[in-house]
């Protein structure tokens, strides 16, 4: 029985490999899904066919409720609000790690693991590590989710002795398992729990709204190595695989983010971007000269005049909800043989690839949009960068001035466009609070308002 | 003290040791299993533990590369199905929740199943839901 229990779990855990391999390209990517759907109710029904589950009720009941309510969340959510359902999903597996953990420190008969009391300590270790890191997770999510739902500012949250704070609160941590693997006390697992939800929320409050991708890979990551204690606690190879995949995918992705930024993770982490940085740079430059608006008639003629205007799209077409316009400004230009293609960058909207998923929601095809390193080449030759709710990323700054706070990010050549149009609410600086000196050159036209109003009326214009 | 008294006397310091040794037998054997146990789990956790990092340096690895082949434009996609696999700690959960009888361990695993099944429909679900809107040209 344990032999098969075991292989079935080897079966599931190939089927999440191949959940993820799926995702190499579109095409695959459905099949990789159901891969993952399968792998998981392998999983759950090998578990439940062990020995140890006798009673059924709560489990179905559990399931029922908790299904139910991801059903519903997931059928409803606009894509827009994405990094704020992954965020909030993030915060349960963190939650119901710490549940596990605790619940195998109370009964650890269940999980042959020693009696209450007495413990073997390698468990102890594995399960108070696996209980902190689920706990941070938990409240660092929480956090991650308010700021991006706009509950609380998206503007780092900076006070003093927050790093000599947040290093006691970790050595404190540390101390606390060294005493729970002497005593096996009970109150050193409920104040490793306490300490560590205060830990979560401490490290998360000082990231400003526009690092949030780090934050979610990171925090993606966390809920993986949480998983993994857990898998140590419970001797359960799958949950270890499941959870170094889901770890070493978290920490890929931050790490990918990062660079699309050039910061390192510690400066990401250490937080305070962007509030700082926006209070000293801001002021002290001032405007460089005049700024020229256009109207979307004339927008709209100069693209329709284009051989091949590029689209940038950036966290302002999100908030918006200007997909759907952009998509039908794109159908009429190529209507007119114009080529329209969409350039990406790694950082743009508020979750690793949520641009993406957003053109491709309002049907772009996803062979029209391409990533930075293969579109940045082509502004050279396009007649039109059309930039839409992006600011920071096209900041040639980022190339030319050492003292930016931006300075070495990779950003999108759209100066070497001929006509670059900016669809901005106002002058206000990025994220950054660095001045873009784009807005200012004589081949830029600034197009002022709501991006979507403003790509509803390019439209209009082109129709008419 | 007669010769029959005496081996009477014998038989029965005989019968004594036998029973004696029986139980000394017994006490051993007792020993023996309840120390059998012990050694295992002790030695069982010892080797699991190195079975275990095993499994999980190779799993980075294969994380590492399966991830890095995963196309930038399927990130959200990617984070959305590592969210909704993570809730495999429901296996845990539900060895929780499923002794019969009823004690605080239960309702923590009761409470663990609800909020991982959120997680297992939910993410599985709003990643079907991105991924069927990445579409070719002219399909």
């Amino acid at each position: 029985m344990e032999t098969l229990s075991a292989l079935l779990y080897l079966a599931a855990s190939i089927c999440f490999i191949m959940a993820l391999r799926g995702l190499s390209s579109p095409e695959t990517s459905r099949q990789g899904n159901i891969y993952g759907m399968v792998g998981m109710t392998i999983a759950i029904l090998t578990t439940l066919a062990s020995p140890i589950v006798q009673s059924y009720w709560m489990i179905v009941l559990g399931i029922a409720i908790g299904g139910a309510i991801g059903y519903v969340v997931a059928k409803k959510i606009e894509m827009t609000a994405l990094p704020q359902l992954v965020a909030a999903f993030h915060s349960l597996v963190g939650l119901a790690a710490v549940f596990v953990a605790l619940a195998a420190f109370y009964s650890p008969e269940a999980y042959g693991i020693g009696v209450r009391g007495a413990i073997a300590k390698g468990s102890l270790i594995e399960m108070a590590l696996g209980t902190a890191i689920g706990a941070i997770t938990f409240t660092g999510s929480l956090v991650a989710f308010a700021k991006l739902q706009g509950l609380v500012t998206g503007k780092p949250l900076v006070f003093p002795m927050q790093h000599p704070l947040n290093a006691a609160l970790g050595v404190l941590t540390v101390i606390l398992i060294i005493w729970l693997v002497q005593s096996n006390s009970a109150a050193a697992m409920w104040l490793i729990i306490l300490v560590a939800l205060a830990l979560g929320f401490l490290l998360i409050l000082p990231i400003g709204g526009a690092d949030m991708p780090v934050v979610i890979s990171m925090l993606n990551s966390y809920s993986g190595w949480a998983a993994c204690g857990i898998g140590f606690t419970l001797q359960n190879n799958l949950l270890i695989i499941t959870g170094a995949l889901v770890g070493s995918s978290g920490a890929i992705l931050s790490y990918i983010m990062c660079k699309g930024m050039n910061r390192s993770i510690f400066n990401v982490i250490l937080g305070g971007f962007g509030g700082e940085s926006a209070a000293a740079g801001g002021p002290a430059k001032g405007p460089q000269g005049s700024v020229k608006a256009g109207s979307a008639e004339d927008a709209a003629y100069i693209m329709k005049n284009a051989q091949s205007v590029i689209i940038v799209p950036g966290y302002g077409m999100a908030v918006a909800q200007a997909q759907h316009a952009l998509r039908e400004m794109a159908d009429v230009l190529k209507h007119e043989g114009v080529d329209v293609k969409y350039a990406i960058h790694p950082v743009a909207g508020r979750m690793p690839g949520h641009m993406n998923v957003l053109l491709a929601e309002a049907n772009v095809p996803y062979d029209e949009v391409f990533e930075l390193e293969d579109i940045n080449r082509d502004f050279g030759t396009a007649d039109v960068a059309f930039v839409i709710g992006a600011n920071d990323v096209t900041n040639p700054a980022a190339k030319t001035d050492p003292t930016s706070p931006i300075y070495g990010m990779p950003i999108l050549d759209v100066e070497k466009a001929k006509t670059v149009f900016f669809i901005k609410r106002g002058m206000a600086a990025g994220y950054a609070g660095v001045e873009n000196e784009l807005f200012f050159r004589p081949n830029t036209m600034m197009l002022f308002g709501d991006a979507k109003k403003v790509t509803e009326e390019v439209v209009k214009a082109m129709e008419a | 003290m007669d010769q029959t008294q005496l081996s009477a006397r014998i038989a029965e310091l005989k019968a004594n040791l036998a029973a004696l040794g029986q139980q000394a037998d017994l006490l051993a054997a007792q020993v023996a299993h309840s120390a059998q146990p012990v050694t295992e789990a002790a030695g069982g956790h010892g080797s699991f533990f190195v079975t275990g990092l095993t499994v999980l340096v190779l799993a980075c690895f294969v994380g590492y590369y399966v991830v890095w082949r995963v196309t930038p434009a399927l990130h959200s996609p990617l984070m959305a199905v590592t969210n909704a696999v993570s809730s495999v700690i429901i296996v845990g959960a539900l060895i929780a929740a499923g002794p019969a009888g009823f004690d605080f361990s239960k309702v923590l695993g009761f409470l663990a199943v609800i909020l991982a099944s959120v997680n297992i429909f939910g993410g599985f679900l709003v990643t079907q839901r991105m991924l069927s809107m990445f579409k070719k040209k002219g399909k």
